[in-house]
């Protein structure tokens, strides 16, 4: 069969209307270039360039000690900056089969959806901006900034935490902890009304995303789609229940999963998933076991030669964390397996057809961050 | 099908490939020339149906390249980790799974672009995140270029 | 008080005594031009200010608050800015299109102020048909749009320009025939007259439900023309980043967005005089003692006041609702907007004939 051996340049066909969206793009979330070829406003096909934001960190991490290349991955996916941090430690518990406390899971948990709950809020003001409302931002941020403000309190810093760490977590909670997050909660709890009123009931808004975009379920099954994106063409994919890790499997909550797969039902699913976070958080916030909030391990860690998996839910998706150690100081190759590296595979095929402003919408319900693409 | 029952199912059917444990998923190591058939027979029987391809990546151990792809059935939930070895360093080749899973899109794209590992019938090979012009393949270990701050170890 | 109309004449006098009458037109001329020039200035800096206010209180914050008290010299900043930024023409450009663009799209929001009357007097050109000028002359903007995105030389621009020539074609239309209802009842195309009739209630009142209907109608097709959320098409920053106007910088992008806020303020005009009575206080019909203590307020605040009233609706909408798409926003106008128009034209026909109105 024949192989490429040198890379043909790609030019315009005669007819053919191709202009790239980005690298610098309002709603592109990032730094991704998408060529795009167009007939008036029909899209006939897309071409996803990545790279603008490649850090190396996989060939990095290979350099770094078991303990240092944690500190890289909060820089992934940003928005999900705690389950990150936890993947990598989970990873390592496993491989040197470590017992972690029970206070280090709860506020593990806790750190983990309230992270999930600001970083669907940013999703949401920012779908509401790229579909033209600006005032949705604003509101968003108002909880945003709370959630910030209560990491800011006990991890000490607002967006890359480096909190979650091999044996439990950094340090203890702040004392105001329980109090702050149970004022916010409550506050929250009121205010999702007023959103699902703004944006979710806006007939403007259900026109641009019902019936736009519909990922089918084979198809989603085919490109490796989790996350809300899977979940909402039928997947039933979400890794805190079907592997749960650190007390997941002690808790009550509901897998969100509807069938229609159109850009609509991706968004009611994330609007589920915060009234299910925080249902979660309700169940933890008053029962926070005493003890130790870490585990001491060595100094320098060297996992045991070998493979090792893990998966965890991020906001986006299954974020699968994949060392091969031989046994030395650095792990001898990490893969991230990123959600949104799949999820991007999605909007070549679901967009096709499709015009402009409806790429705008897709993008918005899809949720990609870039950083987490490119690594 | 639990590990081990999908350890002995596979150890029937493919008798000729190695088997290999790790602490999570059981390893099918397979030769270059049977992997396309093996691959299809793990995504179309109904007993495993294994439609999702959830991770896909190389290792270069430097005597030899590893083509590792992490499977999953939505429908029996059961992984495996299916591996291809490749000895040839200079031009390392091998099938494409595009044609089953079609996440491999991407991941095949990046495999090609940071190790240099060519795939037969991709619909679109190209170097997708570093540029047609960016010599010699960053992953690989013995990779240097005047970047790099740290020796690896 | 003192009436327009007498200063209007007193200042003829003096002039026609001080020069000969070539030079009296010519004088009258340009302190009518000054004036509207000057009006245009203050309205825009009022707007862009109220504009600026009223997102921030929308949205939970305070809006400009630094320059100035309470941020009241934000928008002369903002002009200042502009003034001194580089006017850049892109390479490739079509030089003489893309420098006449900007004058285009002003000129023609400056030649619609001419027929409206902001008190009993003060109106520039009395046309027997001012309502039918306005709407013809605002429609030339489209040349102006089409002509900056085609010079560009801007694949966005393109895309920008042809959406927003598309949109504003096809509103006019049911902007028009909302308008064509109230004349109908009315009998006139001059402002004037128009104005006048509404002196026993302002037509939205009279007219009951054709009336109503046809506000409705205007503010939707003229926000639409405005090219303003939710029809913002074409200039989504989100999707085309800036569309037609995405190359124009400094004074020329200051040109097209003066020329934006201009034809907001026309627009507020025609409504405010069509649909709620220019300068005529609240008249109700039969209560003499409270149509003389409406009477005490000065018109020009009345008119004001309703002009502004407009100019907050159709900046309300801006910060509440998404943006739709081209093709959605067509067919609301060709397959809902445009029908019922005309439908709510043959029933105002109807009962302007059988006298059904107050």
């Amino acid at each position: 069969m024949e192989v490429p051996n040198k890379l043909i340049p790609v030019e315009d066909a005669p007819g053919e209307f191709v202009i790239n969206v980005g690298p610098q793009h309002p709603s592109t979330h990032g730094v991704l270039r998408l060529r795009v070829k167009l007939d008036g406003e029909q899209i006939l096909d897309i071409e996803p360039h990545l790279g603008y934001i490649h850090r190396g960190i996989e060939k990095m991490s290979e350099s770094l000690g078991y303990k240092q290349f944690i500190y890289l991955t909060s820089r992934m996916d940003y928005l999900s900056a705690h389950m990150n941090n936890q993947a990598c430690s989970l990873i390592i518990e496993k491989g040197l089969q470590i017992e972690i406390p029970e206070r280090a899971k709860v506020i593990r948990l806790l750190m983990i959806e309230l992270q999930r709950l600001a970083s669907h809020q940013l999703w949401w003001g920012s779908a509401g901006l790229d579909m033209g409302a600006v005032s949705p931002f604003f509101f968003a941020f108002r909880e945003r900034e709370q959630i910030l403000e209560i990491f800011e309190e006990t991890c000490g810093t607002r967006l890359t935490m480096n909190y979650i760490t091999p044996g439990g977590v950094m340090n203890d909670l702040h004392p105001t902890f329980v109090k702050t997050v149970k004022t916010l909660i409550k506050q929250f709890k009121e205010n999702i009304h007023e959103y699902d009123k703004l944006l979710t009931g806006n007939i403007i808004f259900q026109k641009r995303t019902q019936d736009v975009g519909v990922l089918s379920k084979e198809l989603a099954i085919s490109l490796g789609a989790t996350g809300p994106v899977g979940r909402a063409s039928g997947i039933s994919c979400d890794v805190r229940k079907l592997h749960p890790y650190d007390g997941y499997e002690k808790l009550d909550f509901k897998e969100i999963v509807m069938t229609k797969g159109d850009s609509f039902t991706r968004y009611l699913v994330r609007i589920e998933e915060m009234k299910q976070s925080m249902h979660i958080i309700d169940q933890l916030i008053d029962n926070i076991p005493e003890g130790d909030c870490r585990v001491k391990t060595k100094a320098v860690i060297r996992l045991p030669e070998g493979e090792y998996y893990q998966r965890v839910e991020t906001a986006r998706g299954e974020l699968g964390v994949y060392i091969v150690s031989d046994g030395n100081k650095s792990p001898y190759r990490i893969k991230y397996r990123t959600p949104n590296f799949s999820n991007l595979g999605a909007l070549q095929y679901i967009a096709k057809g499709s015009k402009i402003g409806d790429l705008v919408a897709i993008m918005a319900t899809l949720d990609l961050i870039i950083p987490d693409i490119d690594r | 099908m639990s590990k081990e029952e999908l350890k002995a199912y596979l150890e029937l059917t493919f008798p000729t490939c190695k088997f290999e444990n790790s602490i999570d998923f059981p390893m099918l190591i397979v030769e270059k020339e049977h992997f396309f058939a093996i691959a299809k027979q793990l995504k179309e029987e109904p007993a495993t149906n294994f439609d999702f391809l959830f991770c896909q990546t190389a290792v270069d151990y430097t005597t030899r390249f590893e083509v590792v792809y992490h499977l999953t059935s939505t429908q029996y939930r059961h992984d495996l980790v299916v591996k291809v070895l490749l000895e040839d360093r200079e031009n390392p080749v091998t099938e494409s799974v595009y044609s089953l899973w079609k996440a491999a899109e991407l991941y095949e794209n990046e495999i090609f672009d940071l190790f240099g590992i060519r795939f037969l019938n991709h619909p679109n090979l190209r170097r997708i995140m570093l540029g047609a012009d960016w010599p010699g393949y960053p992953l690989r270990k013995d990779y240097s270029d005047e970047f790099i701050l740290t020796p690896q170890s | 008080m003192i009436g327009f109309k007498e200063i209007t004449i007193w200042i003829h006098q003096a002039l026609s005594g001080l020069m000969s009458p070539g030079l009296v037109v010519v004088s009258e001329a340009l302190i009518v031009g000054l004036s509207m020039i000057m009006l245009v200035v203050l309205m825009a800096v009022a707007m862009i200010y109220m504009e600026r206010k009223v997102a921030g209180f929308m949205q939970l914050r305070l809006g400009p608050m630094r320059v100035g008290l309470w941020g009241s010299m934000q928008a002369f900043a903002d002009v200042l800015k502009l003034l001194l930024k580089e006017c850049l023409t892109p390479n490739g450009a079509d030089k003489f299109l893309f420098g006449l663009a900007p004058f285009i799209v002003l000129v023609v929001s400056f030649l619609a102020l001419a027929p409206f009357s902001f008190a009993p007097g003060l109106q520039m050109w009395d046309l027997n048909i001012g309502v039918l000028y306005v709407s013809a002359v605002s429609s030339i903007g489209v040349i102006g749009i089409l002509m900056a995105g085609w010079s560009s030389n801007n694949k966005y621009s393109l895309l920008g320009a042809m959406r927003s020539g598309a949109q504003i074609v096809s509103y006019e239309l049911s902007a028009g025939l909302s308008i064509i209802a109230i004349v109908i009842m009315c009998g006139s195309l001059s402002i004037h007259d128009i104005i006048l009739s509404q002196s026993d209630g302002w037509w939205i009142f009279k007219g009951h439900l054709p009336a109503m209907f046809a506000f409705v109608v205007f503010v939707i097709a003229s926000t639409a023309e405005l090219n303003r959320a939710p029809f913002d098409l074409a200039e989504a920053e989100q999707e085309l980043t800036a569309g037609f106007h995405t190359e124009y910088s400094g004074m020329q992008f200051a040109m097209f967005f003066l020329a934006e806020y201009t034809n907001m303020f026309i627009v507020s005009m025609i409504g405010a005089t069509v649909f709620l009575g220019g300068w005529m206080p609240f008249h109700v019909y039969g209560f003499e003692m409270f149509n003389n203590i409406m009477d005490y307020i000065p018109s020009v605040i009345w008119f004001f006041g309703k002009t502004f009233f407009i100019l907050f609706l159709i900046m309300w909408f801006r910060w509440t609702f998404p943006r739709m798409r081209i093709d959605q926003l067509l067919k609301l106008e060709w397959k809902y907007l445009l029908p019922l128009s005309i439908i709510n034209i043959v029933i105002a026909a109807f009962i302007t004939i059988m006298g059904w109105h107050f």
